[in-house]
């Protein structure tokens, strides 16, 4: 690497501050897209930087394939990013995130059976960092195949058995012991790397089967840091500067990012991990009882309310995602405006499959910014509220947060839906949420549910509230 | 160790402080847009596929070395669109 000019570090630098500007500029409302750009453009520099580096020597079959490479992550990447519906964009993200992991445990794994083979071999210094490349990166490859999967609706519940946490321990314990082996000084055995390859994506898919739907958010974000370190590791091995700062800057990140989600949820990282969510405990909360009865209500008694509400606040959840409800949503408050009813969005920080993702949602459909109010912004005022309308969210609306001590969701922040004058709920059924505990709130005296699909429900009331 | 891994290392420690003081004030409403930009810029690892693949001399190397470059190339390019998309609605809004 003495032979790299010192000019190539000058583009180092350059993209570094285009790459920490971008992420500055993403957390404001008002530059975020600027924000998005300035990091392309970091990227724009550093290839720019590197590529003629590459053809110090002529044109030859690997740079071909590189050209074919790139095209066709160029095109399945434009396929994925706008074919995407809105509402799967955390399948997305979930989806790119896993293939930048395999590509870094790809790219560690190469260079350490290559370097196995050389003259050389392999200091320990590098031993360490392909290693824990191609652990993290196979790692946040299967994981995140198995959080997209989640997240398209397959095996959402937590998949448990007992002593599965013994068993990952033990799998891990291997790990580490190749790992401990490989870096001893038998880093020119390549089966015994290659075991280390499969059990590491093993241990992704373990990681993630026992964790629940609800917290794929968190997975995501802690997987993408995992990437982003396995990036920076890899940087290490190959000496290139760039790679280190910009995997970095996503590992810490990502990180605090993974933390803020925890805590918007009130849960410490280790419980969303290990404590498979939602199976034991959540079935005993739920066998405890619930008193109340649950009370129905048709839309054109649900419009009526809303037509004569002063105040109405609109609480969406994941519900509202999947039935593709966001325009019909913002029709309902157009109409409810018109009337002169004061409408409010309260948005639950992890309402949803992600935070943002009822944002996101409401941006498509074009509900202005000023509308939509954060929870903490809400609560105060929720009992001044006279229709609190729930469009398919569930556990962040649950009062058993607040009430039941024994409750697995108890001490979560939620959005006080039950204190409006009137609840109504609109749900496809009275099935459980995520956390796969009953809520309290569709027992409560001053709720009604109007049951079935959120967009069919939503033109009932919007047209009868034209009616009224 | 040589001076060069210490100054190396000695940029990864200080990468690590100034990702955590960039994003300490977020609004929980850009955290999507966040995950997918951050994602986006790890897509650089499609760099380190490019200087492997270079390197590649058997059928085995060029074919991982290919594969890795297609995801990697699918990362950064998927992620900026992705979040360029995501980020489009939060613009039209703000009239």
């Amino acid at each position: 690497m003495s032979a790299t000019p010192s000019i190539l570090y000058i583009f180092y630098i350059v993209a570094a501050v285009l790459f920490i500007l971008g992420i500055k500029f993403l957390s404001s409302p008002r530059t975020a897209r600027y924000g998005n750009l300035v990091a392309a453009a970091g990227m724009l520099v550093v290839f720019g930087a590197t590529i003629p580096l590459l053809h110090e020597q002529s044109w030859n079959l690997n740079c071909t394939l590189m050209a074919i490479g790139i095209l066709i992550g160029l095109a399945l990447g434009a396929l994925g990013a706008y074919s995407v519906k809105m509402t799967a964009m955390p399948q997305m993200v979930a989806a790119f995130n896993g293939l930048g992991g395999g590509s870094a445990a790809l790219v560690a794994g190469l260079e350490f059976l290559r370097r196995a083979h050389s003259a050389e071999g392999i200091a320990p210094f590098f031993a360490v960092t392909m290693l824990f490349a191609t652990l993290i990166g196979s790692l946040s490859f299967s994981g995140s195949i198995i959080a997209f999967l989640k997240l398209e609706g397959h095996f959402e519940k937590p998949h448990t058995f007992p002593g599965q946490n013994f068993f990952n321990g033990l799998v891990l314990l291997v790990i580490l012991g190749l790992c401990g082996y490989l870096i001893g000084g038998q880093t020119t055995n390549s089966t015994a790397f290659v075991i280390l390859f499969a059990l590491a994506l093993f241990f992704g898919i373990a990681m993630v089967m026992p964790i629940g739907g609800a917290d794929m958010p968190v997975v995501i974000s802690l997987l993408n840091s995992f990437t982003g370190l396995a990036v920076a590791a890899d940087g290490f091995t190959i000496n290139n500067l760039s790679m280190i700062v910009a995997g970095t800057l996503v590992g810490s990140s990502g990180t605090l990012l993974t933390l803020l989600m925890c805590k918007a949820m009130n849960r410490p990282v280790t419980n969303v991990l290990f404590g498979a969510f939602g199976s034991a405990s959540g079935s005993k909360a739920a066998a405890g009882g619930v008193a109340g009865t649950v009370k129905p209500i048709q839309a054109d008694e649900a419009a009526l309310l809303l037509a004569y509400a002063q105040r109405v606040v609109i609480v969406p959840g994941y519900g509202m995602a999947v039935a593709q409800a966001q325009h019909q949503v913002r029709e309902l408050s157009d109409e409810l405006g018109k009337r002169g009813i004061e409408v409010q969005f309260a948005i639950h920080p992890v309402a949803g499959r992600m935070p943002g993702h009822m944002n996101v949602l409401l941006a498509e459909a074009n509900v202005p910014y000023d509308q939509l109010c954060e929870m903490e912004a809400i609560n105060p005022s929720m009992d001044r509220v006279d229709v609190c309308l729930v469009i398919g969210a569930n556990d962040v609306v649950n009062p058993a947060a607040r009430e039941e001590k024994t409750s697995p969701i108890y001490g979560m922040p939620i959005i006080e839906a039950d204190r409006a004058k009137t609840v109504i709920v609109m749900k496809r059924s009275m099935a459980a949420g995520f956390a796969g505990i009953e809520n309290h709130l569709f027992y409560k005296d001053n709720t009604r549910m109007l049951f079935g699909d959120a967009k069919a429900s939503l033109n009932a009331l919007v047209a009868a509230v034209k009616a009224n | 160790m040589s001076v060069e891994h210490i100054l190396v290392l000695f940029i990864f420690i200080l990468s690590i402080f100034v990702g955590f003081e960039v994003i300490s004030k977020v609004p929980s409403m850009l955290h999507t847009p966040l995950m997918s930009g951050t994602n986006a810029i790890h897509g650089i690892i499609v760099l380190g596929g490019m200087l492997v693949l270079a390197g590649a001399d058997t059928p085995l190397a060029r074919t991982l070395g290919f594969v890795a470059v297609i995801f990697g190339s699918a990362n950064v390019f998927g992620g900026f669109m992705v979040t360029d998309r995501m980020l489009q609605m939060f613009k039209k809004k703000k009239k």
